[in-house]
């Protein structure tokens, strides 16, 4: 599998990164060498072993039903640039 | 087991200019999970709070906050798998989703692709006219809510509120097993009604609290069953999927507008596409969602801020075990215990709270008389004013004494009704209503006997009419109830006027 500009242009329009024209054949070869990583790793035979997770032995950590949080609409929208009436206020989307 | 059994319903067909389809539909539902706190933070689920105020800086996405599962929510997952007899995977994981949209702060939802909590299930969607279909579950995960866009507060602002972001959701996805708009809402009513008899989610349709995302094709007849014998969904049309919607009326009217519309491309010999779709009630159309098209490469992958979710197996069956009866059960036992028809037990049965009112209304009582009243008499008293049956003036304790009051004769039924309506609207015990207002009914032979040989004497010639027309016989039982301000005992009342008329 290789990686042309026009998937490096895709990509990087899917994550929100904005990346100028001419910066595209060195991002499409940067991810070209990952690819080639991930085939090397996928040569290896892992049938039968089941993925790892985690390093240690953990279990999911859980929470109980409880209300411990919130109220504090201030600080929410504090970092925001534009809030009105405890909204964030963004430029108009609509369908 | 189950003694109901039933017939297949019919397949809904369209007819268009050239063939009759058929649709197949499979519904995606999303079920708010009636828990307190959300998912993956501690802030409130509470509806209707001020904007930005139920949100935690998890919900915010913050940087550096990371998510811990609310174990309640998972509880609510497996009780409403287990409802709809669905096998329960004891290792799931969850996935980041990931596209951009304002009301998604993290720029991904958290959700299980891979791996569920709930594997396949069944649920049996009776259609009340003794049919029923049974649809098969695909699987059930948890997910994350967005948050809600408001775009008309401003000319050129959207606003965002985060209060609903990161809200556990149950996403229940169904097999294309449903083949009409009715089967469709009576499928959604199904699940509604037996997620209210877990408690696992309010269903409260107009909070948004239960919506669904609705995918139909067209084919034609005989493809569904090529599709049944092998799967293969080659042999079915392509599907369009209508997003969100929360109203069971425009549920089915956007089935049957969709179909309608991909039976005019395919018969005009062009092919449908394989796309999202909006209905909007007000043109009574679908129309293509395609600026999110583009964002539909979700690039799935595991989270790597949350371990698998292990669960034990004692843990389920201690939940199996706490399971409440479940419509099917209860509309079974209440057929077979108090000899009600199929009709009334679905009534009384597709509300868990309408259920536990009839329970006690019946017990030790005349079950098919009790489920009159209950249907007839309450509901309908409780319809005209819009009330529910958790907000009914008349108690179990105060209709049962009614239908005591029926039973042992004391009462007609006529005069039942007025006394249902004096409870209803001043309260009180109704024997006590019945004692201070002289309601009893006359059942002394002797005074309606009186009664009705003043009238004998006073109509001769009403009376010879009757010896050669007995159905005149009713006019004289008419005179007596009558003369007894409604109180006389009308069986008794029949007897004497057929004794001494034929005699």
């Amino acid at each position: 599998m290789s990686i042309d500009q026009s998937t490096a242009a895709k990509v990087a329009k899917l994550a929100r990164i904005k990346v100028e024209e001419d910066a595209l054949p060195a991002l499409a070869s940067e991810f070209n060498t990952i690819l080639g990583f991930i085939e090397q790793l996928n040569e290896v035979d892992v049938d039968g072993v089941e993925p790892m997770v985690s390093v240690t032995p953990m279990r999911l950590k859980r929470r109980e039903d409880v209300v411990t949080d919130g109220n504090q609409q201030d600080k929410v929208l504090a970092n925001a640039p534009d809030a009105r009436e405890g909204f964030f206020a963004v430029p108009k989307v609509v369908e | 087991m189950l003694d109901l059994t039933y017939d297949t319903p019919k397949v809904k067909t369209i007819a268009g200019a050239k063939h009759d389809w058929e649709l197949v539909i499979g519904i995606e539902v999303h079920a708010q999970v009636s828990s307190n706190a959300k998912l993956f933070s501690g802030a409130s689920t509470q509806f209707g709070a001020e904007p930005n105020s139920n949100v935690a800086f998890v919900d915010a996405a913050m940087p550096g906050m990371l998510p811990v599962i609310n174990e309640y929510c998972i509880e609510q997952a497996v009780r409403t798998g287990l409802g709809l007899k669905a096998d329960i995977n004891l290792k799931s994981a969850f996935d980041r989703k990931n596209y951009f949209y304002p009301d998604l702060p993290q720029g991904y939802q958290i959700s299980q692709l891979y791996h569920p909590i709930v594997g396949e299930g069944e649920v049996l969607v009776e259609m009340g006219d003794g049919t029923a279909r049974l649809v098969r579950i695909e699987r059930i995960h948890m997910e994350q809510d967005a948050g809600k866009s408001i775009h008309d507060m401003d000319p050129n602002m959207s606003f965002v509120d985060l209060n609903r972001t990161g809200v556990c959701l149950m996403e229940i996805v169904s097999r294309p097993d449903i083949r009409g708009p009715e089967e469709a809402a009576a499928y959604i009513a199904k699940i509604r009604q037996i997620m209210r008899y877990l408690g696992t989610c309010d269903g409260n349709m107009q909070n948004g609290n239960l919506r669904a995302d609705v995918n139909v094709s067209i084919c034609l007849p005989g493809a569904y069953e090529k599709y049944q014998e092998t799967q293969d969904f080659d042999y079915l049309g392509t599907r369009c999927e209508i997003k969100n919607m929360n109203s069971m009326r425009f549920i089915q009217q956007a089935i049957e507008v969709e179909a309608r519309r991909q039976i005019a491309i395919v018969e005009g010999g062009g092919t449908v596409d394989q796309e999202t779709r909006l209905y909007d009630p007000d043109k009574g159309e679908t129309r293509s969602m395609r600026s999110k098209e583009e964002a539909h490469d979700y690039r799935y992958f595991p989270d790597p801020d949350l371990l698998p979710l292990e669960i034990e197996q004692a843990w389920v069956d201690d939940i199996a075990a706490g399971l409440p009866e479940l419509p099917d059960e209860k509309k079974a036992r209440f057929i077979a215990d108090f000899g009600l028809t199929d009709y009334d037990a679905s009534v009384l049965t597709a509300e868990v709270e309408s259920a536990a009112y009839f329970e006690e209304v019946a017990q030790g009582r005349n079950g098919k008389l009790a489920a009159n009243w209950v249907i007839n008499e309450l509901f309908g008293r409780l319809k005209k004013e819009d009330h529910e049956i958790t907000d009914s003036p008349v108690s179990p304790t105060q209709l049962g004494g009614i239908i005591d009051l029926i039973a042992s004769d004391a009462i007609s039924g006529k005069i039942a009704k007025d006394l249902f309506e004096i409870v209803y609207t001043t309260g009180g015990d109704p024997a006590e209503i019945v004692d201070a207002r002289g309601m009893k009914q006359v059942t002394d032979t002797g005074a309606i006997e009186a009664a009705l040989d003043e009238i004998i004497a006073a109509n001769p010639a009403q009376v010879e009419k009757a010896k050669v027309n007995p159905k005149l016989a009713g006019w004289f039982v008419g005179q007596v109830m009558k003369a007894t301000g409604g109180k006389a005992n009308p069986k008794a009342v029949n007897q004497l006027v057929a004794q001494k008329l034929g005699g």
